[in-house]
């Protein structure tokens, strides 16, 4: 095979094929490219204000470690006068933990970015590692996944910092879209297909500047740019159900790469439909409070650039709809354990569970956002996940100790 | 299969990261020397170091974290003297002597 040039400057060898448009470009245009896509998604969304202090969620993996080098390129590149710190978490399980932190240790010197470590051990006065000695491997996914959300809140608030950014990129959307699902929690599936979540009320922002971003693109980037990373799988394993979507994730991407950007797109159309959810799609016209059918119109801009008919995006959402229903029939414990609405209405045949009024009521309540009456911070219920689930571990281990 | 020590050998390197090198004694790069044809005397081919990889230099026996139904796990980037492989024409690419293989696997998080 004769090498390939570069699309874009076609001077240089070709080295990337992109999966969205299977454009090839040479290291330079693709680090460019890439680095593009990320400011016009920063820029379109109106993710930060100048001045603003912002903390890179940073575990030393892939994504974070790429967010924090794009991050600081972009703010010296377009003054985004971002005043930007690494903050990582401890979750307290050696051997994993330990190394990645480490990692993180030097990527604050290499970018010359300040360090704050937060452990589960001082938040919760649980390790990770004790967590799992009491209740076992299964479902420990759960627990660290609650206490990382509001350790990444509470470390923000130590640092007087409103807004953390994440390293989620396009796959980890397109999984969790999935996830949602196939799970049918479609408030859940609004909430994560958005770029950013909470809002100025709020005391924590968070945000998801590598969203569009393709995780091939991102450890290309990675190895492109021999940034330093650690790669290491928790030692605990991981749950099952992420594991499957995850593998159907990349077993689409080799079919047809286009599938993940689409699956975050079909998300964010879906998003729209459940009620009192507001989109949260690229808008590029600079329209922080874009109407849906503007919004509609720029998600073509923000990803692919072979231009997509919105005629076809409505045609996808439709046929996940219709297929949803044909699975619907086929479950029936499922059906059954869903709320009914009560006496049959008219547009019986479109709905999705979520929008019958018992359950949409049922929704909103979820998602108004309070405060936990036992630590006072950021929940939709009255007593916080992390609260919930500390109870429970205490009494494990007030039973243990007896 | 058997290779005879009078067949011709090339030395190439292979590289394995974003967590692969777990799989081969936790190091990154491993210099060898391949057959340069495969049992049925043609070229080797990504497909036949693939293979030749599983067979000769991985010890762990968690074979389905890098091959599935034969093909490489999907999520497993693969890059031919720095380029894509879909540049390079994937399990069909002949290796050529100096070549530098990587496996990088996306599938980590961190």
């Amino acid at each position: 095979m004769a090498p390939a040039l570069c699309a874009v400057c076609k001077t240089a060898r070709a080295l990337i094929k992109r999966p969205k448009n299977h454009s090839k470009l040479c290291k330079t245009c693709f680090i460019e490219v890439f680095e593009d896509e990320v400011h016009h998604t920063i820029t379109s969304s109106q993710l930060f204000f100048p001045g603003e202090r912002v903390a890179i969620g940073a575990s030393g993996g892939k994504d974070s470690t790429v967010l924090a080098s794009v991050l600081k390129t972009l703010n010296e590149r377009h003054n985004y006068g971002l005043d930007l710190v690494l903050l990582s978490i401890d979750e307290g399980i050696k051997g994993y933990r330990d190394d990645s932190l480490e990692t993180v240790k030097r990527n604050a010197v290499q970018y010359d970015m300040p360090l704050k470590v937060v452990g589960y051990d001082e938040l919760y006065g649980w390790t990770m590692d004790q967590v799992v000695e009491t209740i076992g491997k299964k479902g420990n996914c759960t627990y660290c996944g609650v206490f990382r959300r509001q350790a990444l809140d509470r470390g923000a608030k130590m640092l007087g910092i409103k807004h953390v950014v994440t390293g989620h990129n396009a796959d980890d959307v397109a999984e969790t879209v999935l996830m949602n699902l196939l799970r049918g929690d479609m408030a859940r599936l609004s909430r994560s297909t958005s770029i950013v979540t909470g809002n100025n009320s709020s005391e924590v922002k968070r945000s998801k500047p590598l969203k569009y971003s393709y995780e091939k693109e991102i450890v290309l980037y990675a190895h492109h740019k021999k940034l330093d990373y650690f790669s290491t799988e928790c030692i605990y394993s991981p749950e099952a159900f992420r594991g499957s979507a995850r593998s159907l994730i990349k077993q689409l991407e080799r079919v047809r790469p286009s599938a993940i950007l689409d699956i975050v797109r079909s998300g964010e159309d879906m998003a729209r439909l459940v009620p009192g959810e507001s989109p949260s799609s690229c808008s590029c016209k600079g329209k922080s409070k874009a109407p849906a059918e503007v919004a509609e119109d720029d998600i073509g801009g923000c990803g692919s650039q072979n231009g997509r008919n919105p005629g076809n995006e409505m045609a996808v959402m439709d046929k996940q709809l219709r297929e949803n229903e044909e699975h619907e029939a086929h479950e029936i414990d499922v059906a059954k354990s869903t709320p009914r609405n009560e006496g049959g209405t008219a547009n019986k045949k479109w709905e999705l569970p979520v929008r019958t009024a018992a359950v949409a009521s049922k929704v909103v309540k979820g998602q108004v956002l309070g405060n936990c009456k036992r630590c006072g911070y950021m929940s939709s219920q009255d007593i916080c996940q992390a609260c919930t689930l500390l109870d429970g571990l205490n009494k494990n281990r007030a039973q243990i100790q007896i | 299969m058997s290779e005879t020590a009078a067949e011709p050998k090339m030395a190439i390197t292979v590289d394995f990261s974003g967590g692969l090198e777990m799989l081969f004694s936790n190091q990154r790069r491993h210099a060898l020397s391949i057959p340069a044809h495969d049992k049925d005397g043609k070229p080797s081919n990504i497909a036949f170091l693939i293979s030749h990889l599983c067979k000769t230099l991985m010890k762990d026996p968690r074979t389905d974290l890098f091959v599935l139904d034969d093909h490489i796990r999907p999520g497993i980037l693969v890059l031919i003297n720095d380029a894509d492989w879909e540049l390079e024409g994937e399990e069909a690419y002949e290796i050529q002597p100096g070549d530098n293989i990587l496996f990088v696997s996306t599938l980590h998080g961190g």
